[in-house]
């Protein structure tokens, strides 16, 4: 699977525009990742992955790499 | 119930507790300096015998100085809420705070929820979160849970009336497997309790997990006895844990136990009742003023804390889980919480 995937989801959920650079993205790094953004992040990577993540996932959920690393989990692997 | 968190008995919690928070405070002073000019003020003993004789502040120093233990620019996070004079705690949180508050706080709650997220109904409405920026009391504490669950549903209109109809729909979909419920106790009662029970609703899958006090209640004579009995005779509600916790630390929380009636602490969290003259530690039974303890505040001193809240401890290592159990019974009145500001002259 693409890696362009998940980066278009975080675009998507954290309302960012289309060429928005999102790899380097940290929780509450930008003002539009916040706690209620955070939810819709994760209902739409739930959504595109077909996954179901623990709330412990969620909370460890904390940047681009780590929801990449939490998806590899879930056996998604994205190709760069 | 498989818990992580509610597993130590009293007097090895204690002195566990007591080790980590003469480093914590030595922690605070070498980084927070009007901290440390406060304890130095009070000539503390840096290694107490007793976590009773560890000193605490008063909770309301947050709202009148602030107190930080990290560098402004390593803050990622500054937590208020308004008291009922209206002053604001300002609480200071960095990167590991705001992460171990989190991760507690789930394992806390785990402890009755699961470790998967369950549908959840929120009783409030979406936008009790308001200005993301600046929250509200009541939107930090609905938006701290909504991390447990999933498709949620904000029962609450923008006018704070229930949707009804969103509610069944919500109970079809997902009332005959578990499902979460969240609501500050006085709204659960208000806005579910009265709207499940006159529309016949079944809740016997939810779990409830409330907070916020039975002031609001109080006209209406429902303590948490009643509302317990209640809502599980009118909607089969059963799971219920009520809980008690402050801003000022965040991330701990005294959780009602299945059996229900008393509070419980987890294992790196406690509470002294004091006498609210001497403010020695009050016999079991015998109301008195609540100290929170916890281990979690690292980026600010707030490990110990003497909150305005009266409690009384029901038990030592006698109930569901070990340790303390105890009730909240209120706050303390306004006049007496002030001459106690005035009279304060420090933790020992």
């Amino acid at each position: 699977m693409e890696l362009q995937r998940l980066r278009t989801v975080f675009r998507t959920a954290l309302e960012l525009p289309e060429e928005a650079e999102v790899d380097g993205l940290e929780y509450r790094g930008i003002e539009k990742w916040d706690s209620l953004a955070h939810m819709s992040l994760v209902a739409t990577i739930e959504d595109e992955f077909g996954v179901m993540l623990d709330t412990d996932e969620v909370i460890d959920l904390s940047s681009f790499d780590r929801a990449r690393q939490i998806l590899e989990k879930h056996g998604v692997v994205l190709a760069d | 119930m498989l818990t992580e968190v509610f597993t130590l008995r009293q007097s090895e919690k204690e002195e566990r507790l007591r080790a980590e928070l003469v480093e914590l405070v030595a922690h605070h002073r070498r980084n927070c300096p009007p901290y440390d000019r406060i304890l130095a003020a009070l000539d503390t003993d840096p290694e107490p015998a007793t976590l009773a004789e560890l000193p605490w502040l008063p909770v309301r120093l947050f709202k009148t100085r602030k107190l930080a233990s990290v560098p402004d620019d390593e803050v990622i996070r500054v937590l208020t809420s308004s008291g009922t004079t209206g002053d604001v705690s300002r609480i200071h949180l960095d990167r590991a705070a705001a992460a171990t508050q989190s991760r507690m706080l789930a394992r806390t709650l785990g402890t009755v929820l699961g470790p998967r997220r369950l549908p959840m109904v929120v009783v409030d409405r979406a936008g009790v979160v308001g200005d993301r920026r600046s929250y509200s009391a009541r939107g930090a504490g609905a938006l701290g849970m909504v991390n447990f669950g999933r498709d949620h549903l904000w029962l609450l209109d923008a006018d704070d009336r229930p949707d009804v109809a969103a509610l069944k729909d919500f109970l079809a979909r997902h009332g005959d497997a578990p499902f979460l419920i969240f609501g500050f106790t006085f709204m659960v009662w208000r806005y579910l309790y009265e709207v499940a029970r006159d529309h016949g609703l079944d809740l016997s899958q939810g779990t409830l997990v409330h907070s916020g006090g039975w002031k609001k209640l109080a006209d209406q004579a429902v303590d948490n006895a009643e509302f317990r009995r209640r809502l599980g005779a009118d909607t089969g509600l059963t799971r219920i844990h009520n809980f008690y916790g402050m801003v000022e630390q965040i991330g701990t929380v005294f959780l009602e136990g299945p059996e229900g009636g008393s509070l419980y602490c987890p294992d790196f969290a406690d509470v002294i009742i004091r006498d609210p003259v001497t403010w020695e530690e009050a016999p079991v039974g015998t109301p008195g003023l609540i100290e929170v303890i916890s281990t979690l505040p690292t980026s600010y001193p707030g490990n110990l804390l003497l909150t305005e809240d009266l409690g009384v401890v029901h038990g030592v290592d006698d109930g569901h889980w070990p340790g303390k159990r105890f009730s909240v019974l209120g706050r303390l009145p306004r006049a007496e919480a002030r001459g106690c500001s005035d009279t304060y002259t420090g933790g020992r």
